[in-house]
Parts: C-alpha cells; structure tokens; sequence
C-alpha cells in the first residue's frame, strides 16, 4: 500500500472518477440493477485472480470455478455450522482456498499446457461429486441456505445497496493488491514464465516456487469471489459451482482481455450483462407473449465475432486504439526526440 | 528515467479510468432504459393492471439441463389459448415471462430479482428445479411473492410450508413415488432382489428412500445392490449397468432423469442382463424417451413390461386418442406452440400446472392480491376437472395439507405405449 503514496496526480484523478462512478451507480440505478452490478464486482475479483494466473503467469486454468466452490463452501458452512459472522468468513475463505490453491499448485507444477488444462478440468468436475459424497456435512445437493446479508442499520442501505458496496470495495482492495503483485517482481517473474518458461529459468527465477505461488494467489482470489457469490446469492449449491462456472470465467476473462489489468472488468460486465442482454434480444415477442428462444446462439454469436475481431479481447481492441492514436501524436513528436522502448505488460 | 516510465504508467491509468467511465456510463444508460417506471401501484396488486395480470418464471433455457424448458413451453401455450380464446382471465390477459436461469441458483438469485424487481410480475409459477428453488425461496417469501407451483417432486414445499408459507410445489413428491414402487413389488415380486441405479444427489436419494422406507424390513434383503452417477456426468451409464448385472438382481429400479434414463436402459438389455423386471421413476420415463430406448436396441419388445407412474393423461397412448382432454391437449399445442412435442411428458405436466394456475387466478375474482392467490393455492384448492391428469385426480390443499398433487397410478410399457394399471394410489 505504500506505493500508492507515491503515484502522480495523473492516477489519483483516475482513481477519484472510478470511485465518483462506483458511488454513482447504486444512486441512479435501480434495486435490480445495483444488485447486477454486485454480482459483476464478485466476477471482477474471481477472473482478477484468473487473470493473475492465466493472463499473466500463462497457466491455462479450468478448474478456478472449483477454487471458488471451496471459498463458498467455506462462508456457507462457518455461517451455518459454527453461526460466524458472515462479514468475517470473507478473508477466512480467501485463506483457505489459497492454501488448497497452493497445494493444487504442486502437482500442476509437473503439468503445462493441454495437461495442465485437463488436470483443472478434472478439478472443475470433481466439485458436485465431493460435495454431494459428503453430504452429511455440505447438505448435498440441497445446499445451504444463508440468511440475506442486510447492511448494519446506521448505514440504511437497502440489501441490494449494502451488497453492491460490499462487494465493490472489496473488489477495490483486491485489485489494488493485484496491481501491486504485477508491478513487484513477482509479477515479472509471472510473466517471465509465461513468455518462456526456458528464458525464465536462466534468469534465476525458481519455476516451482512462482507456479504454486501463482495458483495460490489465483485461488485465494476465487476464494474471495466464491465467498462473496455466496453471500449474494444467499445461497450455495454444487450447481453454482459447475464445469459451467469456470468456463464462464475462461470465456469472460479472454472476452475481457487476458493478461490486461482492466480485461477482469470487462469481464466481469461480460460474465453478468451478456446472458441479460442476450436474453432479451432473443425474446421473441408473440403479441402479448414473450419467450425466450434460445439466448445461447447470441451468446455464441457475439463470442464468436469478438474473439475473430479482436483476438485479444475487448481491451486489446481499446489499447490498438490508443496505439493507433498516441501513434499519430508520436509521429509528430519523434521527430524532436525518437521513442523510447517501453517495458510493460502484453 | 525512473520518472518518465512513471509518468507514462500515469497517463495510462488516466486513460484506463476514461475506458472505464465510458464503459460504466454505456451500461448504466442502457440499463436506465431498459428499466421500467414503477407506477403507483400497491403492494398488493403489482403486475396486475386493468386488462392484464403478469407472472413470471424461471426454467433453464440453456445448459445441460435445457430440456426442461418443454415444460415452460407446455405452460405458454395454455397461457395464450386462454387470452385468445377465452378472453384471459376475468377479462384480463395472462402476460407470461419467462426466464433463464440454466438451472444455476446463483442464476436464479438474478433472475428472481428480474422478475420481481424490474419485470415487476404478479407472482411466479412454475419455476423449475430444486436447487434453483430452495435458492430463492427465502427472497420471495420476504418479499411477499408468491412462488407456487414450483416444478419439483422434493418434498420441502409441503414440508416446510409453516415457515415458507409464499412456496408451494405442485406435482407428487419423489419419495412418495418410490414408495409405490415398493408397494407394487411387495405385493406382486415379493421374493425379488432389486439393483439400484440413482442420481447421487437428494433428488435420486429421496426416490431410493421412498423405496427402502416403503420396503420396511424387508429392505436390506431385497436391495441387493446399487450403483450412481453425478448430475452433469457424460450420460454413458455402461459401466454402472455392469456393476448391477454382476449382483445378479432380477428388477432394476432406474431413477435417472432423460438421456441417463436411455443409456441406462440400453445398456441393461443389450449387456445380457435383461433383468426380469424394471421400474422406472417417473421424470425419465416420457414414451419419447422409452420410444428412442426401443428405436435403438432395434427390438420393438425390448422395453415391454417396464414400470413407472403417471399423474397426467398419455398423449402417446392410443387408448386415450379420443380422450376430450387429449384432444383439446393436442389441438391447443398445434395452434398456439408448435415446436412442442405433442408426446412429450414435459409439455403435458406444463400445461396441466398451467390450468391449475389460471383455476387459481379465476377463483381470486376481482381480489387479486398476492395474498389471496396464495391463500388460495396453498390451502384452498380443490380442483377436479383438470383435463391433463387422470380421471380421479384432485388437486387439494387444505390448511393441514401443502401437497397439491397426491394420487398417482402405475404404468407399464407394450410396444409403443404404457398401459395404466390399478387404482390410484397416494405415497404419502
């Protein structure tokens, strides 16, 4: 946190108008939306911590849905079984899905590539039948009920509010130790190993040691997020952890812009605006009559020409824009003085 | 040097913020827009206007599950038979919203705010699942919204209805229907030994308790072996069928749900085993599915014999082809929701729980408070000319009694159709 004293005026404008348009949201939207948007900051935080994974260490994950089964698991089952306040499970669950991140993290350590991705796939899978295996203490397939988290009453925040800025401002803290783990050396050393896992190496950075702590910061990311989609949602059952939650990430995250700070923010708009919206375009409108066809091919559809138009995702797309454009004003200037190289992130 | 990679990491950030105000405000203005005023109605009427009452429900559109939406289906279709034919209900128009929640509670935890909050519907009926439901429950009870009809044969709904009084189910429970399996083998294969194949999760749990608890002592002897499988798994159940034809068992109780149902099915006749007898729970024995069984062993015989129960009429059943309710049944579908399959088990149950619906919604009258409707659902029913269940079958709650449906009747398959037989029984 200290590094944030020394930023320039420049990040600290940015940073007040995120914050302005945060606080802005829950006041001119409604109940329904605010709630949306609750859901869109636990997504923000889950493919942060996939991003920190995938994006920047090169460690294709498919399995991170499972990371956030344990965290959920971990709130629903100290709120129900031991009565923990649900507020003080939040950083429980992100400890202790790190801990399991890092020992998953071991036997990945053996695997890249296509079988690393098959060995988190069998993570993902393995999620309802463990759960429902020991019933006798997750409740199974019934899952756990949670009593709705109402806002402490000097605040009077409506639920939906209350959960809105929780949410949000642990998204904020998350992704500001986020940015901070990219800019350290550890974050160097991530993306090191994911450009070449040789060059890596010869540089001195310990493979083991920066793999098992990648999948340790991913899962204590998902951790967070799991904890948080359960004390939303009110609720936590296998379903909502399913092979179907993960891929959900991979594709919201690559849609986003893998490797990019901000692609988990436009994934996590993607993750929870795009099936609301798809589904009502697919409406179909029988005079008074509306049905649903089926919002999946538009959800297909857009994927489709996203990832063909802009392979690196939506912020991809922003920043050769921005290229396009500082290339012009460059153009200009280098004629004074020729451009440096610039050191940073894909 | 220092200074100026700094310098431009700042200006990047600005540029970021710019990025993400813009992107904040787009979808804030489209969700500004797609928001709908909230008039000045009263708690007590919302989604009710003069000509039009709207409720709304939830089923999985995609995912793994999606098949279920043939019930969604079923329902619209009696829906807008009812607006254009007989001018809706009391004069008012049913406006029926559908939404996806591909069987995902965190989903449906959205999708249920939708409904109430932006669709600002009257009530919700039918919404499919147990999960999804049991999700959602405690938000429509604290929101006084009526959540009736629920879509699934858990037994929480009438259980748990003291505490949830705005939740209530509609169609018989799981257990009660494994308890007439166990009353049927009692009664006519009392030295039979029984292989199990059931869906590792409460739903396949609580039809495998119907069938121990109604067994009694006799349970452990005759339950000789089981096998499961987990909900989402590749639906190839070979490997399950062998684990059961090696126990040497002569029935084979199969509580799956579609597409496990088939394989399993399948496997058990052209593995070898060909067990002598076969029960089959009622959600994966639609005849589309028991017809694909036999298109695909090639034996039109292979499946005769088999047993499950049914609460509705059988549009697959040449016995009832002139049945009045079959007819209109078929005739409704044909005009109003063609891409439902006539035969399929899904639209039938649909459209039954859709009659009972508007039989709820007329005998509110002119009082359509949320309140009432529930009263009247939950412990005022007493429906008996419901034209898609079996002659016989009333659709009863009183203020002791939240199962709306009780009475089943067993079936058997002969070629290309089941053949009800016996009274109707109640497993509760």
């Amino acid at each position: 946190m200290s590094r944030l004293k020394g930023l320039p005026i420049p990040v600290l404008i940015a940073a007040g108008l995120g914050a302005v348009v945060l606080f802005g949201i829950p006041l001119v939207t409604d109940t329904f939306f605010t709630f949306l948007f609750a859901n869109v900051a636990v997504y923000v935080i889950a493919l942060m911590g996939l991003n920190i994974l995938t994006g920047y260490s090169g460690q294709i994950s498919l399995g991170n849905g499972a990371f956030m089964a344990v965290g959920g698991y971990t709130t629903a089952l100290l709120v129900h079984r031991l009565h923990v306040p649900y507020l003080a499970t939040i950083p429980i669950a992100g400890l202790v899905t790190g801990l399991f991140g890092f020992l998953f993290g071991f036997p990945a350590l053996r695997l890249s590539g296509i079988y690393l991705a098959l060995a988190t796939f069998a993570l993902a899978l393995s999620v309802t039948p463990v759960i429902n295996n020991f019933d006798t203490f997750t409740e199974g397939h019934t899952g756990i009920n949670m009593k709705p988290a109402h806002a402490p009453a000097i605040l009077q925040l409506s639920d939906e509010q209350w959960l809105y800025f929780l949410s949000w401002g642990i998204a904020a803290v998350m992704f500001i130790i986020s940015w901070n783990i990219v800019r350290s050396s550890t974050g160097r050393a991530f993306m090191a190993i994911r450009d070449s896992e040789t060059a890596a190496t010869a540089s001195g950075v310990s493979l083991s040691y920066y793999k098992t702590l990648a999948f340790a910061i991913s899962a204590l990311f998902s951790g967070v997020a799991g904890a948080l989609l359960a004390i939303v949602a009110a609720y936590v059952n296998p379903d909502n952890f399913s092979l179907q939650l993960s891929l959900n990430l991979l594709v919201g995250l690559v849609v986003g812009g893998l490797g990019f700070r901000f692609g988990p923010v436009i994934g996590g708009l993607v993750v929870v605006f795009l099936p609301y919206y798809s589904e009502k375009i697919a409406t179909i409108q029988f005079s008074s009559f509306s049905l649903p066809a089926k919002p999946d091919i538009f959800n297909g559809i857009l994927l489709l020409l996203i990832l063909f138009f802009a392979p690196s995702g939506v912020m991809g797309l922003i920043m050769r824009g921005f290229a396009l454009y500082n290339g012009r004003r460059t153009a200009v200037r280098s004629r004074a003085a020729p451009a440096e190289p610039v050191l940073e992130e894909k | 040097m220092e200074e100026r990679y700094r310098m431009i990491d700042s200006w990047k950030a600005v540029r970021w913020g710019a990025v993400g105000l813009v992107t904040a405000l787009t979808v804030l203005a489209c969700g500004a827009q797609s928001a709908p005023n909230s008039g000045s109605t009263t708690a007590t009427d919302v989604g009710i206007t003069k000509d039009e009452i709207k409720i709304g429900s939830t089923f999985p559109q995609t995912g793994p599950a999606n098949f279920y939406s043939a019930v969604g289906k079923g329902m619209s279709a009696y829906f807008k038979y009812v607006n254009a034919e007989k001018g809706g209900v009391n004069g008012r128009k049913i406006n029926f919203i559908i939404k996806d929640d591909a069987y995902t509670a965190s989903q449906t935890a959205i999708k249920a705010r939708e409904l109430v909050q932006e669709e600002k519907v009257f009530a919700v009926f039918g919404a499919l699942g147990t999960g999804p439901n049991l999700g959602v429950r405690q938000f429509y009870n604290d929101n006084q919204v009526p959540q009736l009809f629920v879509f699934t044969g858990s037994d929480h709904w009438g259980n748990d209805w003291e505490q949830y009084k705005w939740t209530l189910g509609w169609q018989p429970d799981y257990e009660a229907e494994g308890k007439i399996y166990a009353k049927d083998i009692l009664k006519n294969l009392p030295n039979t030994k029984i292989a199990v194949l059931y869906q590792n999760d409460e739903y396949g749990k609580d039809y495998l308790n119907g069938m121990t608890k109604g067994l009694g002592d006799k349970a452990s002897s005759m339950i000789i072996a089981k096998a499961t499988y987990n909900a989402g798994d590749p639906t190839d159940m070979s490997s399950q069928v062998n684990v059961l034809k090696a126990s040497g068992a002569d029935t084979f109780y199969v509580v799956t749900t579609p597409g496990y149902s088939v394989s399993a099915l399948v496997n058990a006749i052209s593995s070898g085993w060909k067990p002598a007898h076969i029960y089959l729970n009622n959600v994966g024995a639609s005849s589309v599915y028991i017809k694909n069984v036999v298109a695909k062993l090639g034996n039109p015989h292979a499946m005769d014999g088999v047993i499950t129960t049914t609460y509705t009429k059988d549009p697959n059943d040449p016995a009832q082809k002139d049945d009045p309710g079959i007819k209109k049944y078929r005739e409704i579908l044909a005009k109003y929701q063609p891409d439902c399959d006539p035969i399929d088990a899904s639209c039938v149950t649909g459209m039954a729980a859709a009659f009972s619906t508007v039989d709820v919604l007329t005998r509110a009258g002119q009082n359509l408070t949320r309140a009432n409707v529930r009263d009247i659902a939950a412990t005022k029913m007493n429906e008996t000319d419901n034209f898609l269940l079996l002659p016989g079958i009333v659709v009863k709650t009183t203020k002791d009694d939240h199962f709306p449906i009780r009475q089943e009747r067993l079936q058997k398959w002969d070629t290309d159709h089941y053949v009800p037989y016996g009274e109707l029984i109640s497993g509760r």
